[in-house]
C-alpha cells in the first residue's frame, strides 16, 4: 500500500501536448476512479504511472519516491489490461505466477501464492487450462489474479470491464469492489463508465482533454458539479440544460430564454443580467406542479418511468417514480424542485451556485 | 409422394447437390494439372533412376544398379556431407542473423521502412546476378575483401577464397547466408509484428528483464512461424543450386559439390541421365525428413488450440 501524487504531470507525442498538467493525491488504499470521455488521456496517465510510457515533465510520487526515471519492474505495481495481456503458452497457473517465476521463487513457494489467489477469485477449476481456453470473464480474473498475486503497493486498472457483456460488468464491478476492500491495496482504475466511476470508486478523478475538471467523492461530484463539463458527464440520464438568466429585481426567479420561470432557492453568485445555464437532474422534477411540459417520448424502465418532454423548445428528461398515462403530445403539469437546480456561467462554464 | 428419379440422374443428381459431390467437381481441373504437370516430371525423373538413360538414347530397365553403383562412390558420400554441411551451417547462421536482424527492425527507429525495403534486396536480385557478384569479391586477384584486408595490413597476400577447400566451403556457405537472410528475418519480423505489445508490456511490470522478455515470452511465441520459416529455409538450402554452380562448379576437388550439382553435372554435362536422376532421387529421404520435422514442429501447440479472441 502507498499513496500516489501526481504533480503538474504533463505528456507530449511529438508536438501534441495531450496531458495538461494533471495534479491528483491518492491516499493509501483508496480506490480512485479516473473517468472522462474517449480521448482525454485516462490511459496516458496510468501507463505514465506504471511506467511505460515517459513523463514529459512533472513528477509521479508512489509512497515517498519519485518514480520519473524507475523502469516499470521497480515501481512495484500491478496492471490489468484492458485486453488482459495474458500470455497464451502458458497455463493460468503460470501466468499468475510469472512474477514469482522470474524472481526464481521456488515452485512450492508459487504454488502457495497462486492457490490463495485463485481461490479467492474461484479459478481452482481453471488453474491448468491456456488462456484461449477460457471466457472473457475468466480471462478477465486471471488477469487480476495475476496483479493479487504480486501483491503489489498499488493496482491499476485500465478500463477492466469494457469488453465484458452487460450483466457479467455488474457483477465483475461488484467483486472488484470486494477485492479491494478486502485487499486494502491502493488502486487506480480507469474508465469512461461514469455509472462504474459512480458505484466503485473512494474518490473520482474527471478528465476532459488532458485537464483534471473535478476531483471529489461520487455523491460530492453528483451534487456539486463544479463546471457544465462534469454536470453533464456524471449522471444518467444527463442533468437538463437550460440557458437563460435570473429575473431583474427577482433573485431567487430564473427565466429561461422563452420567458418559462423557474424558481432558484440557491443562486449563488449569479447576477441578474448574467447568460446563465440551469441544470435540472432529471429526478429533481416531479409530478404535478404549475410547469407545464409537452410529453415527446414515454419509457417506462419498470422501477422508473422515463419522460422525454419539451418545454419551451428544450428538451427536457424527467425521471418519475410513479407509472404515468401520458402520451406523446400530452401535456404534463410537473413542479421543478427548487433546492435541486445548479446554476453556471454559460461563458466559462463554472459553478455559481453555492 | 413423388416417383424417385432414374439411377443416372441419381449420380448426377449427387453430384451437383451434396456439398462433398460439388467439392468433388470443383477441385478435378486442379487435380489433373496437379497430376499432369506435378507428378509427371517427377515420377519421369524417378522412372529415369532406374534406368541407364543416357542424353539421346533412351534407358532400359537396370533396377537398383545405379544406386549401388552411387553407395560405392566416394564423390557422391562426399557431396551428401556437403550437403548437410551445407545446410546445417547456413541455416543455423540464418537463423541466428535473421532473427537478430527481425527483433532489429522490430524496434523503434528512425527510417524504419526504409531499412526494411533495404533488408530485402539481397533476395529480390536474380541469385545468378548475385553469384556472380560473389564471383568477383571471391576473386584470388582482384576480391574487394583481399583489397581492403592488404590495404590494413592485417593479410600480405590476397585470399585464395574458391580455390581452397575449406575456404571454399566457408565462402559458399556467407553467399548463401547473405542471399538468405532476408526471407528469415522479414518472416520472423512479420512473426514479432503478431506478437501484442501489451504483453510485453505485462512481463516488464511482472518484472521480467529484457533477456527474460525475450526467452520467455517473445520467443515461445514466435515459435510456431520460426518452425514455417526455418523448414522452407532448410528445403531451399538443400536443394541450392545456382550458388554453388556460378561460385564454383563444385570445386576445388569436389569439395563443394552438394548432392544437387553433382546430380546436374553427372547427368547434363557427363550425360548419364539415369545415374544424375538417381542421385536426386537419392535427396528426397533427406527432403521427406525435414518436411516430417516441420509437421511435427507446425502441429497446434496446446497453448493454440480452443477459442479465438
Ligand atoms: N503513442 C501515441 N502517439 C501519439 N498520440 C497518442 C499516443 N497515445 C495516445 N495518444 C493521444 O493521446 C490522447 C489520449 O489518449 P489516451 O489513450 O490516454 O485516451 P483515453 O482517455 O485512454 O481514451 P479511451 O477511453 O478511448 O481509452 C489521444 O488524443 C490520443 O490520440
Ligand atoms: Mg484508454
Amino acid at each position: 500500500m502507498a499513496t500516489v501524487k501526481f504533480r503538474d504531470v504533463r505528456k507530449a507525442f511529438g508536438q501534441v501536448e495531450v496531458l495538461h498538467g494533471v495534479s491528483v493525491d491518492i491516499e493509501e488504499g483508496q480506490f480512485v476512479v479516473l473517468v472522462g470521455p474517449s480521448g482525454c488521456g485516462k490511459s496516458t496517465l496510468l501507463r505514465m504511472l506504471a511506467g511505460l510510457e515517459h513523463i514529459t515533465s512533472g513528477e509521479i510520487v508512489i509512497g515517498d519516491r519519485v518514480v520519473n526515471a524507475l523502469p516499470p519492474k521497480e515501481r512495484d505495481i500491478a496492471m490489468v489490461f484492458q485486453n488482459y495481456a495474458l500470455y497464451p503458452h502458458i497455463t493460468v497457473a503460470e501466468n499468475m505466477g510469472f512474477s514469482l517465476m522470474l524472481k526464481g521463487a521456488s515452485k512450492s513457494d508459487i504454488e502457495a501464492k497462486v492457490r490463495p489467489a485463485a481461490e479467492i477469485l474461484g479459478l481452482t477449476h481453471l488453474l491448468d487450462r491456456y488462456p484461449r481456453q477460457l471466457s472473457g470473464g475468466q480471462r478477465q480474473r486471471v488477469a487480476m489474479g495475476r496483479a493479487i498475486v504480486r501483491n503489489p503497493q498499488v493496482f491499476l486498472f485500465d478500463e477492466p470491464l469494457s469488453n465484458l457483456d452487460a450483466k457479467l460488468r455488474v457483477s465483475m464491478r461488484s467483486e472488484i469492489k470486494n477485492l479491494h476492500q478486502r485487499l486494502k491495496t491502493t488502486t487506480v482504475y480507469v474508465t469512461h463508465d461514469q455509472i462504474e466511476a459512480m458505484t466503485m470508486a473512494d474518490k473520482i478523478v474527471v478528465m476532459h482533454d488532458g485537464i483534471v475538471e473535478q476531483v471529489g467523492e461520487p455523491l460530492e461530484l453528483y451534487d456539486r458539479p463544479a463546471n457544465l463539463f462534469v454536470a453533464g458527464f456524471i449522471g444518467s440520464p444527463a442533468m437538463n440544460m437550460t440557458p437563460g438568466m435570473l429575473a431583474e429585481g427577482e433573485p431567487g426567479m430564473f427565466v429561461t430564454g422563452q420567458g418559462q420561470r423557474i424558481a432558484v432557492a440557491n443562486a449563488g453568485t449569479a447576477k441578474p443580467g448574467q447568460k446563465l445555464i440551469c441544470g435540472i437532474r432529471p429526478e429533481a422534477i416531479h409530478l404535478r406542479g404549475d410547469v407545464a411540459l409537452r410529453v415527446k417520448v414515454v419509457e417506462p424502465t419498470g422501477s422508473e418511468t422515463h419522460v422525454v418532454a419539451e418545454l419551451d423548445g428544450n428538451e427536457m428528461t424527467c425521471v418519475f417514480r410513479e407509472r404515468i398515462k401520458a402520451g406523446p403530445g400530452d401535456e404534463l403539469k410537473v413542479s421543478i424542485d427548487p433546492e435541486a437546480i445548479h446554476l453556471f456561467d454559460a461563458e466559462g462554464g463554472q459553478r455559481l451556485s453555492a | 409422394m413423388q416417383a424417385r428419379p432414374a439411377r443416372s440422374f441419381s449420380i448426377l443428381g449427387w453430384l451437383l447437390e451434396s456439398r462433398n459431390g460439388l467439392g468433388f467437381l470443383f477441385m478435378l481441373p486442379a487435380a489433373v494439372f496437379l497430376l499432369c504437370f506435378l507428378t509427371y516430371p517427377l515420377g519421369l525423373g524417378v522412372w529415369l533412376g532406374f534406368t541407364d538413360a543416357r542424353i539421346g538414347r533412351e534407358g532400359i530397365f537396370v533396377g537398383l544398379e545405379n544406386y549401388i553403383w552411387l553407395f560405392d562412390d566416394p564423390v557422391f558420400w562426399l557431396s551428401v556431407f556437403n550437403t548437410m554441411l551445407y545446410t546445417v551451417v547456413a541455416s543455423i547462421l540464418k537463423f541466428a542473423l535473421g532473427l537478430w536482424l527481425a527483433l532489429i527492425l522490430n524496434q523503434h527507429l528512425p527510417f524504419k521502412t526504409f531499412f526494411r525495403a533495404i533488408i530485402l534486396l539481397p533476395w529480390v536480385v536474380p541469385t545468378v546476378l548475385s553469384a556472380l557478384a560473389f564471383w568477383w569479391i571471391y576473386d584470388s586477384q582482384f576480391s574487394i575483401i583481399s583489397y581492403v584486408l592488404m590495404n590494413l595490413g592485417l593479410i600480405s597476400e590476397p585470399i585464395n577464397f574458391l580455390g581452397d577447400p575449406g575456404m571454399a566451403r566457408a565462402s559458399v556457405i556467407a553467399a548463401n547466408v547473405w542471399r538468405g537472410i532476408p526471407f528469415v528475418a522479414i518472416s520472423l519480423l512479420a512473426g514479432l509484428q503478431t506478437i501484442p505489445q501489451s504483453l510485453n508490456e505485462a512481463a516488464a511490470l511482472d518484472g521480467a528483464t529484457s533477456w527474460q522478455r525475450f526467452t520467455k515470452i517473445t520467443l515461445p511465441l514466435l515459435t510456431p512461424i520460426i518452425a514455417v520459416v526455418m523448414t522452407f529455409s532448410v528445403l531451399f538450402t538443400f536443394t541450392d543450386f545456382q550458388l554453388i554452380y556460378v561460385l564454383t562448379r563444385g570445386g576445388p576437388v569436389n569439395a563443394t559439390h552438394l548432392m544437387a550439382t553433382l546430380s546436374f553435372q553427372r547427368a547434363i554435362p557427363g550425360g548419364q541421365l539415369g545415374e544424375g536422376a538417381a542421385i536426386a532421387v537419392a535427396m528426397i529421404p533427406f527432403l521427406l525428413a525435414a518436411i516430417l520435422f516441420s509437421f511435427f514442429g507446425l502441429q497446434r501447440r496446446k497453448w493454440q488450440q480452443g477459442g479465438g479472441d
